[in-house]
């Protein structure tokens, strides 16, 4: 399974931007609101997140230590 | 395509205008169309023309010395960029970049000053939409004091990080923003300085903690 950005479907308000923005094919809009198709090819570049106007779409990080 | 009302209508900058008004403002206009990464303004050369993003969005960003990019801000559909230097006469202040293709029209300086004359309802309009640009660029002014943030993103990055077991906790640059009291813009590049200093490396939708000690000095130094 791969990691994807999160949609919060009842804030999209189907604008389409983020498709825009995305340099992979992994967000399409189905019935006007984004669904995500998980692919290796999305490199957590965030610019879906940061060009949505209502906050629909999050790329959230896991943080962790490496230990030595 | 044709300069359609429909959209003219949208914009803040042409609020309220009669439609009878919309079409004179309509013969002023010009289409453009930029690709993907395109860069449609160039910091420091002379503006052309005022733009409005009709589809797609562009970023507005700065380039520092060493050749960091600080974004500014995102323009979406509606908004406009490139208002400072048309109205003032200087160079542009900042660059501009198309993030996916992006359909915007255009007003050349001159054709503004005949738009602003004949309707003064736009000049209203443009106090107001200056006016919240003014407040967003205030906002980010004073984060760009920058280190202070640096150093709180730190202390967040620290505070949760999970041990590699059991569920993780996962942030959000736009959260990460809320709690380090910023905007996202700054984020961005507080994460890409802090990757640079080799105290954590971005590994896709990972924030690897590389080097806990210097994390740690960071949130002493500049909190
Ligand atoms: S993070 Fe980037 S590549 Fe991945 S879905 Fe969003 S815009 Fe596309
Ligand atoms: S940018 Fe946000 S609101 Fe617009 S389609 Fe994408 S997720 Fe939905």
């Amino acid at each position: 399974m791969v990691e994807m950005p999160v949609v919060d479907q009842e804030k999209c308000n189907g604008c389409g931007l983020c498709i825009n923005v995305c340099h992979c094919n992994a967000l399409v809009l189905v019935n006007n609101v984004i669904t995500v198709i998980e692919t290796e090819e999305c490199e957590w570049c965030t610019q879906c997140e940061a060009v949505c106007p209502t906050g629909a779409i999050s790329c959230p990080f896991e943080i962790v230590i490496e230990e030595h | 395509m044709a300069v359609q009302v429909e959209f003219l209508e949208s914009i803040p900058y042409f609020s309220g205008l009669s439609l009878d008004a919309l079409d004179s403002v309509r013969e002023l206009i010009f289409e453009r169309t930029s690709e993907r990464d395109e860069l449609i303004v160039l910091e420091g050369e002379s503006a052309e023309a005022l733009y409005f993003v009709i589809s797609g969005a562009v970023k507005m960003f700065k380039t520092s010395v060493e050749g960091k990019e600080q974004i500014l801000s995102i323009v979406r559909p509606g908004e406009s960029f490139n208002d400072i230097s048309v109205f003032d006469g200087g160079p542009n202040p900042a660059s501009v970049q198309a993030m996916g293709p992006a359909v915007l029209y255009g007003i050349r300086r001159n054709d503004l000053e005949v738009i602003l004359r004949d309707h003064p309802q736009v000049a209203l309009n443009v106090i107001q939409v200056l006016s919240q640009k003014m407040r967003h660029l205030m906002s980010l002014v004073e984060d760009l004091s920058f280190r202070h943030v640096t150093g709180r993103i730190a202390k967040i990055l620290l505070g949760h990080a999970g041990n590699g077991t059991g569920p993780q906790p996962r942030l959000t640059q736009q959260e990460m923003a809320a709690m380090a009291g910023t905007v996202r813009e700054v984020v961005g590049r507080s994460l890409k300085a802090l990757e640079e200093e080799g105290a954590i490396r971005l590994d896709r939708h990972r924030i690897v903690i590389t080097d806990k000690k210097a994390l740690k000095n960071m949130v002493e130094a500049y909190s």
